[in-house]
């Protein structure tokens, strides 16, 4: 490595918290979209970076399917402390009981469309003017065209077509009373940037990502969890097996990797040798072809 | 899939940004697919999915061009509408490859993947050879500041790797960009993105040419001196103040650094106010550094209690930006609604926001054929020309030739807020 050149990881490290930072400067209230997942612990991180010493300057928001593996949830609770931040939870379950939306039926059914709904509420209940979001441009073909400063309408809605131009580092987050933006700092990481930046900052993570004995059945080419509102077809049986979540999302759609990784070393061993995209394990992408794209048109993470 | 996963090598690993640009046809989305399919940077389901896609269309072969294949849209019209980004790695480097589309009216999108590229790859089909929207291409990628320029000779295999047509091809593409940029580092390549040649194996087929493949150009052409390391230069972009009991009196002016290399100890002047200071420490959570550079993200202090805000700029002593409100740039006009001579905009410049009026039209720039076009009384899209406007308060910067961070600015819609100009400060 030349003299005064950064390495990969530390430039992308760099642009991520350039972009929290702008975040912070251009919006009144922005928010941290926090799944629970690797992405947005790896975002929950970089926050800390951006503005040490002071506090992160802007809460987490988790919206719960009410379908959560129950480590993600105490994971969540720690990490709030860990960092003195504030967390808001917008509830899926509620937006039924109020019938903002209708439970999926079926053997499929799975909350995690409906969690649109309860983000766009949630969002307008709190005026949030920016959310920050995990999403990386290598996982999805539509997330492969969407600006880093995404701009949403009153309706919550992107528009592929008609995005504004995003030059240099200038980002530009103007925007009308009402509209707001989702901005995603490690737009330009790859999976292995973020296990790799894990390993290299030490991170902590939820342990579903790493080895356990878990009841599973087998669906459609994918091991899901076994759970009490988990809908099986008389043709599958449940087995308990050696697992981990590459992804971690709503219980009814995480595909689980049968896997005996227990650390961040053996995990980045696994991904390379793997020969499967990180969505190719999510239930929610197989639905059509152009999943994600609609679903990120009507406001999706 | 990643060639390198030994977190050793990981970690040493450097970041090239490029861009593309061709026409229609030239072959382009191929070339990608050729990269990331011969680079093993494809997975298994997205191969699958390929395959799929290929047989549909009734193809007998794996359509490469399908990898880059965006949204639903884009399918059933079969072009291309946006910048779209992808991502490869060799042990040597990670890519990120802007892959803008070649009409003719996206030269906004072309403008937006090269913004941010150390090097473009121009896109020429060796049967039409050196054609008007090559010169655009090179131009913008000249007009952009792009270090480093691969000119990719492609579909080879149709004029049957025949060398003369790759040096007249050569020949005219350098009669042309002499004119744009005589001093920048441009390289020639032969190649057959259908069949591989020369992207990332070697051909066997060309046996004249032996400079080095596609990637093995991607992965060794210098970008250590990319950045400005002589000016310094830090916009404020963001005040830390913790106020807490630990930090009680701690006030770090947080950025990225746009140019030089900064240490404690150094003495320095914040603008606007022109007041004189020095650097108390450069922090980061993990430790305080003993340098910064282009593009660290870092939090400086000063050894005085000034104020100094976002907008603001902290720079060396005796290498102070131009400070003007009048100011010449070259603009790529890139919203549907055309300039307004005597507009008023909001210009976005470094961390700094300042409103402006389009004082004069200088002329308006014949990318084809660089004639200069005056009278002018509208810019409109896709349009590049020069301009003068004058600005609420003086903005500090420098020549985009200098440094791309502090020389470049954008021009915002004050009723749409949509972004409507890129600007490059002459």
């Amino acid at each position: 490595m030349a003299d005064h050149q950064l390495t990969h990881l530390k430039e992308l490290e760099s642009e991520a918290i350039y972009i929290l930072r702008e975040v912070a400067a251009q919006f009144e209230r922005p928010v941290l979209l926090f799944s629970g997942g690797k992405d947005s612990i790896v975002l929950v991180h970089l926050s800390r970076k951006a503005f040490f010493p002071a506090l992160i300057p802007f809460p987490l928001l988790h919206i719960d399917t009410g379908h959560n593996f129950i480590e993600t949830l105490d994971f969540r609770d720690w990490l709030v402390k860990e960092i003195r931040g504030r967390l808001i939870v917008g509830s899926v379950q509620e937006s039924i009981d109020t019938g903002r939306v209708v439970e999926e039926k079926g053997i499929n059914a799975s909350r995690n469309v409906l969690q649109t709904v309860t983000l766009l509420d949630t969002i307008e209940k709190f005026k949030f003017d920016a959310a920050i979001g995990g999403a990386r441009r290598d996982e999805e073909k539509a997330r492969a065209k969407e600006r880093i400063f995404s701009h949403r309408d009153e309706f919550g809605q992107w528009d592929p077509k008609n995005q504004r131009p995003e030059l240099w580092n200038l980002f530009n987050g103007r925007k009308h009373l009402g509209e707001h933006f989702r901005v995603f700092p490690i737009s330009n990481w790859t999976e292995m940037d973020v296990w790799q930046y894990i390993l290299a900052e030490n991170i902590d993570l939820p342990n579903i990502y790493f080895t356990h004995e878990r009841d599973v059945f087998y669906r459609d080419g994918i091991w899901l969890a076994a759970a009490p509102f988990m809908q099986m077809k008389p043709s599958e049986a449940v087995e308990r097996r050696s697992v981990r979540c590459r992804t971690v999302g709503d219980i009814t759609c995480t595909g689980l990797t049968l896997s005996t990784a227990d650390t961040v070393e053996d995990i980045i061993q696994e991904i390379a040798a793997t020969r499967v995209t990180e969505r190719g394990g999510r239930y929610d992408d197989k639905r059509s072809e152009a999943a994600m794209e609609d679903r990120k048109k009507e406001g999706y993470f | 899939m990643e060639a390198s996963f030994s977190s050793k090598a990981y970690l040493d690993m450097e970041l090239l940004r490029f861009t593309t640009a061709g026409s229609v046809d030239d072959g382009k989305s191929t070339l990608i697919g050729r990269l990331l399919y011969d680079s093993k940077s494809i997975f298994e389901d997205q191969l699958d999915a390929v395959k799929r896609a290929s047989l549909q269309k009734g193809g007998d072969f794996l359509n490469l061009a399908l990898f880059t294949d965006g949204l639903r849209a884009e399918r059933e019209q079969g072009i291309t509408i946006d910048v779209a980004y992808r991502y490869f790695a060799t042990p040597k480097r990670k890519f990120i490859i802007a892959d803008t589309p070649g009409h003719i009216q996206y030269t906004r999108n072309m403008v937006t993947g090269a913004s941010t590229a150390n090097a473009a790859i121009v896109l020429i089909d060796a049967r039409n050879g050196v054609i008007e929207q090559t010169h655009r291409h090179a131009f913008i990628a000249s007009l952009l500041g792009i270090p480093h320029i691969i000119v990719c000779i492609n579909k080879m295999d149709l004029v049957g790797y025949r060398q003369d047509v790759f040096d007249q091809i050569r020949l005219d593409f350098k009669t042309f960009s002499d004119r744009v940029f005589p001093l920048h580092d441009i390289r020639f390549i032969p190649i057959s993105a259908l069949n591989g040649d020369n992207v990332v194996k070697p051909s066997i087929r060309m046996p004249w040419y032996d400079a080095g493949t596609l990637l093995n150009t991607l992965e060794t052409i210098p970008i250590n001196q990319d950045h400005n390391f002589v000016n310094q230069r830090f916009p404020v972009q963001y005040v830390i103040r913790p106020e807490s009991d630990e930090h009680h009196d701690y006030r770090g002016y947080a950025g990225c650094i746009a140019g030089g290399i900064f240490h404690p100890g150094d003495p320095v002047v914040v603008l606007p106010s022109g007041i004189k200071s020095k650097i108390v420490s450069i922090d980061t959570l993990n430790n305080t550094l003993t340098e910064a550079f282009p593009p660290m993200s870092v939090t400086l202090t000063l050894e005085d209690d000034l104020d100094i805000s976002r907008g603001g700029m902290i720079t060396g002593a005796s290498d102070l930006p131009t400070e003007s409100s009048e100011v010449e740039l070259m603009i790529c006009w890139m919203n549907p609604k055309p300039l307004q001579m005597k507009g008023r905009y909001t210009v976005k410049h470094t961390t700094n926001e300042v409103r402006c009026k389009v004082e004069e039209i200088i002329y308006l720039l014949n990318i084809s054929t660089l004639d200069t076009i005056t009278p002018v009384d509208e810019i409109r899209m896709n349009d590049i020309a020069r301009i003068r406007i004058r600005t609420t308060k003086p903005l500090y910067y420098d020549p985009y030739s200098l440094n791309r961070i502090t020389g470049s600015l954008i021009l915002i819609d004050e009723a749409t807020n949509e972004t409507l100009a890129a600007g490059m400060i002459v």
